[in-house]
């Protein structure tokens, strides 16, 4: 190490350039922490982190529409059933679970956490509600005579149904996480938990609506 | 994300845990991730190594008997399950894990100024899972029938159908597809937290524009995974209905499999798997191969002390070369009876990453020309990185043709050419990686004596392998045959197989050399200093190995970019990033 351009560490230690990364409120000072050996990082990380994570969902899903159409192109041996109707239903459920989720965050925004838990779990039940509603489908459709691998019709409504659901599981786990847990001494703020969740949620609203869209119009 | 409660407040900087298995096993620190990542490869890549090596003695020794065979003769069955795996473990757990996961965990977030990964949970789990999907994948070898035999690339109908496509094909091609798919899941919660990482926790001063070009291909490469991994994943769940739930995704009516008419599936397309597959798999190759790329950028840099020639120019080719490769997934596919209309357009695709591909070329001669250049290993290694990557992509241009890709497709001409610019090259760049950062690392430094003898052997030993292969497959060679017995215009081939055995099991073993530097090293390797090769990133402003958060607790700013050296009227060669401008010492 050269003499002139030494004390690397001194400079370090000086903190000329420490803390970069902005603290969020409620840093290192009053003890809120980054127990557990994390550091704090920005809330909008989080951010980044979700929108990245719907990016990858989107190539999931955009692999299966065009293995659904390809499929359907390419073989001879579709053969269209008809979707339970159970299924509308099911949509507009979705579709005011999205609207809740958004009376929820105003009241937290404002600071009613009463009023916005309330429409959170109104948000989380409509949630449960969906799937089972997607539950009834797939009975319905099994007592039709209609399973898995009757036809690849029917192959791919249940791929694409079930893997909705499965995301929408993970999603109805994460409003419970942000309704239930403690967020007094954690890395991420409750609203953003909560902005987060929203995020997820009409997008998993939106990709019913498209999946939906895609089984109904491509019988 | 969220699920996990705090205990215990920061103050300043965070504090590392007590007691070995948070410290060592379940570690949420990005830099024993980092290693748990490189000696996961590690061992892989001497598995995966021995595996060639078996495929290699049997091609020239059709009748010699492997002890704990049962039969002692290699069946060729057993010959393609040894492909399968040997591509599978190669790919998925040596060149996706060592230089993105493994060097790109210890080194991204110390190289942009950050205390930790954004997410050290997410990093432990996806760490584990890629575990999880190792033990599965390598578990296919001890079930009844034995590894695959459908190759890395598990091509439908022959990975679809079950045991009665061969040996394998049962429970060991099931366990493979879901060892794949967990891979998948491992390796998108990686790319999320590289992805957010590298732009939210840049520290002061660390501008996209001042990062280095490590930072940039792995950020890069983070991108091509988020995007490529869970189209393989939807592919693998497809496939595995197909196996288990009787769905005809991929397979075809009317097969006759063994004097057996498959009845049960009809109506699926193999095309399509081919497609899905080769949309994840032609960017899976640039996953491999662009960490490489900035890491000998950054090497070459170093060691000629003369600035990245043409920085934001190697960023760009690197962007264009991960965008371009989700254009040319087809041209895997020009035997598959494709329009030629569309081979035309997949043609042109790949013709057109030659481009980029020859700006970084020229930029790393740009960079290294008229530079004052130390020979240490890490340099030699990225020098020979470089020759590969030349060398594989020449060949690149040809495979592109679809006309001569017919003639050439499924001979040695296309093993040749993937193994150096895939294999190899990127093989290279973890040789290099590893040279370069140990003393970061461990404290230690590596041999440079043993490193060069190694890298010598090795250097010679990959072109004597696989510059031969592309005379067989100029010969018509076909690849995965297991013997050439009794196949009379293949004779006269003999000896050039012959010749590839030999330099294989040489080169085989002067890895060896390399392990024993590895471990001889670690524990009595002569100490390095913070800064032994005299560099200008952040890294090496901190102890090596670097404390539990890395700048115990005062992140340095940046003050400029990343390949400072050799500025005129300075007394030193080389300002690193962090010093303050006022202390930069400049002659008078």
């Amino acid at each position: 190490m050269p003499a002139t351009l030494t004390p690397d560490i001194e400079i370090i230690e000086s903190g000329h350039g420490g803390g970069g990364i902005d603290i969020p409120a409620g840093g290192d000072d009053d003890g809120g922490g980054s127990g557990g050996g994390r550091p704090q990082i920005p809330q909008r990380a989080y951010f980044t982190m979700i929108q990245l994570a719907l990016a990858g969902i989107v190539m999931f899903f955009m692999a299966l529409t065009s293995s659904f159409l390809v499929r359907k192109g390419l073989g001879d041996d579709w053969v269209a059933f008809g979707l339970p109707k159970v299924l509308w239903f099911n949509s507009l459920i979705l579709i005011v679970s999205s609207v809740t989720i958004e009376i929820a965050r105003r009241h937290l925004r404002e600071g009613a956490l009463a009023i916005f838990k309330r429409w959170w779990v109104i948000t989380t039940a409509l949630g449960i509600l969906f799937v089972t509603g997607q539950w009834v489908a797939w009975r319905n459709l099994a007592a039709q005579g209609v399973f898995l691998a009757t036809n690849p019709s029917s192959s791919f409504f249940y791929v694409l149904t079930a893997l909705h659901a499965l995301h929408l599981m993970g999603g109805i786990i994460f409003l419970l996480v942000v309704a239930l847990r403690s967020w007094r001494r954690s890395r991420i703020t409750r609203s953003t938990a909560a902005g987060l969740a929203a995020i997820y949620w009409h997008f998993m609203d939106g990709l019913w609506l498209f999946l939906f869209a895609l089984l109904y119009l491509g019988r | 994300m969220v699920t996990h409660d705090e205990s215990g407040g920061g103050h300043g900087h965070h504090h590392p845990p007590s007691g070995f298995i948070r410290k060592y096993i379940f570690s949420i620190d990005h830099k024993v991730i980092g290693i748990q990542y490189f000696f996961l490869a590690l061992f892989s890549v001497f598995v995966g190594m021995t595996l060639s090596l078996l495929m290699r003695i049997h091609l020239v020794w059709p009748n010699i008997k492997f002890p704990l065979n049962p039969g002692g003769l290699m069946t060729p069955e057993q010959y393609l399950a040894l492909v399968t795996m040997h591509g599978s473990i190669m790919v998925f757990m040596v060149l996706t894990t060592a230089p993105q996961s493994g060097f790109g965990n210890y080194f991204l977030p110390i190289q942009i100024g950050a205390e930790d990964m954004a997410f050290p949970v997410l990093n432990m789990l996806s760490f584990w899972t890629t575990f999880v999907s190792l033990c599965v994948l390598v578990s296919a070898f001890f079930v009844t029938g034995g590894a695959p035999i459908s190759g890395w690339t598990a091509y439908p109908t022959l990975s679809a159908l079950g045991e009665i496509t061969g040996p394998g094909q049962g429970a060991g091609q099931t366990l493979w597809v879901i060892g794949v798919a967990i891979f998948c899941i491992a390796s998108l919660l990686g790319a999320l937290n590289f992805i957010t990482t590298t732009l939210d926790l840049r520290t002061k001063g660390m501008t996209l524009g001042r990062m280095p070009l490590t930072c940039w291909s792995w950020l890069i490469t983070a991108i091509l995974g988020l995007l490529a991994f869970g189209v393989l994943l939807a592919a693998c769940l497809l496939l595995l209905l197909d196996r288990v739930a009787g769905t005809s995704f991929f397979i075809p009516g009317g097969l006759v499999v063994t004097d057996q008419v498959i009845v049960s599936h009809k109506g699926g397309s193999p095309l399509l798997w081919q497609h899905l597959f080769w949309f994840f798999g032609h960017p899976e190759v640039y996953i491999a191969i662009l960490p490489g790329m900035g890491v000998a950028s950054h090497i070459l840099s170093n060691f000629a002390r003369k600035p990245v020639f043409g920085y934001r120019a190697m960023v760009a080719a690197m962007s264009a070369i991960g965008f371009l490769g989700f254009c040319v997934w087809g041209h895997h596919m020009f035997v598959s009876g494709m329009s030629p209309y569309s081979a035309f357009a997949f043609s042109l695709m790949t013709m057109t990453i030659g481009v980029p591909s020859a700006i970084k070329t020229f930029n790393w001669l740009g960079t290294i020309w008229g530079g004052r250049i130390q020979f240490r290993t890490s340099m030699l290694f990225a020098l020979g990185f470089v020759s590969l990557f030349v060398t594989g992509g020449l060949s690149g241009l040809f495979l592109a043709q679809p006309s001569l890709d017919l003639y050439l497709h499924d001979t040695y001409f296309v093993v040749a050419h993937f193994h150096l610019i895939m294999g190899v090259a990127a093989i290279f760049g973890i040789f290099a990686a590893t040279f370069f950062w140990f003393p970061k690392m461990f404290g230690r430094m590596l041999n440079e004596t043993l490193g060069k003898i190694h890298f010598w052997i090795t250097f010679i030993g990959v072109y004597s392998i696989f510059m031969p292969m592309h005379f067989l497959g100029l010969a018509a060679h076909p690849r995965r045959y297991s013997d050439i017995t009794g196949i009379n215009f293949l004779q006269p081939l003999h000896s050039v197989h012959y010749f590839i055995t030999m330099a294989a099991m040489i080169t085989i073993t002067a890895q060896l050399i390399f392990l024993v530097n590895l471990f001889y090293s670690m524990f009595a390797g002569e100490k390095a200093g913070d800064n032994p090769w005299h560099a200008t990133t952040l890294e090496w402003a901190i102890p090596s190995p670097p404390p539990f958060d890395n700048f115990a607790g005062n992140v340095p700013s940046v003050y400029r970019g990343a390949y400072e050296f050799s500025l005129p009227d300075h007394t030193e060669d080389y300002v690193p990033q962090h010093l303050i401008p006022e202390k930069v010492a400049k002659a008078r």
